[in-house]
């Protein structure tokens, strides 16, 4: 199923073309406490894709017939700036944001402490300031970090990683013509870098035994995703000790 | 099952959410955490606080959750026909009763009870109830409680209201000394300034915020204070004793 503009290949003596191997990440970036006017922010970014999050509240939810009696409201907004892609995106919201806010909130509304705030709503926004395949990966790390920083109650922090198939070979965060002309790509986020998922989305043909080394791959992904972000969240605090 | 108990952190010690700061039953969950099979992991990013067998976290950041008891700075934004509704820094309103108001008679037929609070009062209130739900009523019957007038209100964050304070209110005795200000702190983290140098007091406590979870702030909030600080004539003279 070749695509028009695709490379001929897409692994080249077991080295990716940027030059990654197989089970390599792009250079990762994690800041905490980018926004100040918001209550808790924080930026990600594997290589290109830098994502952006801002968390505001808990705050009173209006209008009052949606608040939840029991619990805060988890509403999530993600968003892909124009200027993220080489070409003009049309800005604002789309049926592919709409999904991956929706996402987004379920596999963080399984680590937050929702009943700890009973009422209210708790807003995450998250901004794809520059796209280059994994931004929802790079927008899960980031909101879970804004949120910790935001002084919200968690089980653990979230990390996310995506998992492809290019040429046949299973390849760690996928990037570049490894999104538009590989086989696979599989979006996984885990809490505390553990066994337990909250995301998993997949597009793409696979036999099982190939997906379970890819889980097994995102899982180790996810890992050093969380070491990351867990640097950055001291970081945050630990930072203006030594002035 | 049987674990023996270890405690793995140190007071005061930063931790993130999912940390785990203590294994075993021997130990707690304080608020800022919660037990998982056993362990005990941090629910925020925050300060590590110890007593006895409890282990709990304190948050760096986070908004006010109202709690029975607590003295705090509201703004009122609504009279009704017999309660007010007031501001309290927080995702939840709290209403003050007219009886929890004054402990006088008021026949609500013929008083305006604008006359007691009008909208855009600000007060130093208590917190009487917070409901399960968070439903959060006030009262003035407390010798503290009192109507705030003129002076400024800023914010912090209220987890850094007991630093603010200072023990025992040392810090505050601080500000007040070289600023002459009048101050007033709320729980919710709503700060009232009031004096002819409320700009030093305001940029003290707002240093005190930004650098509350740094060691040895008392000095060099004082060394802000003793170089930029007026003191008032009486306040001046002990100043000059502790130099001499």
């Amino acid at each position: 199923m070749a695509k028009a503009g695709a490379p001929e290949k897409l692994i080249i003596h077991g080295k990716r073309l940027d030059g990654r191997k197989l089970d390599e990440f792009r250079p990762m970036k994690a800041e905490v406490g980018v926004i100040p006017r918001s209550e808790g922010s924080a930026t990600f970014s594997f290589g290109e894709t830098k994502a952006l999050a801002g968390v505001q509240g808990p705050r009173p939810m209006h209008p009052k017939g949606l608040q939840e009696p029991t619990r805060t409201k988890l509403r999530c907004y993600y968003f892909m700036a124009p200027f993220a892609t080489s070409e003009r995106g049309r800005p604002g919201r789309s049926r592919r944001s709409t999904e991956i806010s929706m996402v987004v909130a379920e596999a963080l509304s399984n680590v937050i402490f929702l009943e700890d705030y009973p009422k209210t709503a708790l807003d995450i926004f998250m901004e794809i300031l520059q796209a280059n395949a994994s931004t929802r990966c790079a927008a899960l790390n980031a909101a879970s970090m804004a949120l910790a920083d935001a002084g919200i109650p968690m089980r653990d922090i979230v990390s996310s990683v995506s998992v492809g198939k290019a040429d046949g070979e299973i390849v760690l965060d996928v990037a570049g013509a490894e999104d538009n002309f590989g086989d696979v790509d599989l979006a996984v986020a885990t809490v505390g870098g553990g066994d337990a998922f909250v995301l998993l989305q997949m597009d793409g043909i696979i036999t099982m035994e190939e997906f379970k080394k890819m889980l097994e791959i995102a899982k180790h992904g996810c890992a050093t995703v969380y070491a990351q972000q867990k640097a950055a969240l001291m970081k945050r605090y630990t930072a203006e000790v030594s002035e | 099952m049987e674990k023996k108990s270890e405690l793995l952190v140190k007071e005061k010690q930063l931790v993130a959410p999912g940390d785990v700061v203590a294994r075993g039953l021997e130990y707690l969950p304080g608020s800022g955490c919660y037990r998982k099979t056993g362990d005990i992991k941090s629910k925020l990013l925050g300060l590590v606080r110890l007593k006895d067998r409890v282990v709990g976290v304190t948050p760096l950041a986070g908004v006010y959750i109202p709690k029975p008891g607590d003295g705090i700075i509201a703004s009122v934004t609504d009279l009704q026909s017999t309660f007010w509704i007031l501001d309290i820094n927080s995702p939840y309103d709290a209403i003050l009763q007219l009886g929890e108001a004054t402990a006088e008679y008021v026949d609500t037929a013929k008083t305006d009870l604008s006359s007691f609070f009008d909208v855009g009062d600000v007060v130093y209130i208590k917190v009487l109830n917070v409901s399960h739900s968070k439903h959060t009523t006030l009262t003035m019957n407390d010798y503290r409680a009192k109507k705030l007038i003129a002076g400024r209100l800023m914010k912090v964050t209220p987890s850094k209201v007991p630093r603010i304070i200072g023990k025992e209110g040392s810090m505050i005795e601080l500000i007040k000394k070289y600023t002459g200000c009048h101050i007033v702190v709320g729980q919710n983290g709503m700060v009232w300034l009031k004096g002819s140098n409320e700009a030093l007091a305001a940029k003290a406590v707002l240093k005190i915020e930004g650098e509350a979870h740094i060691s040895g702030l008392t000095d060099r909030v004082t060394a802000m204070l003793k170089a930029e600080g007026t003191p008032e004539p009486e306040t001046a003279q002990p100043e000059e004793e502790g130099g001499a």
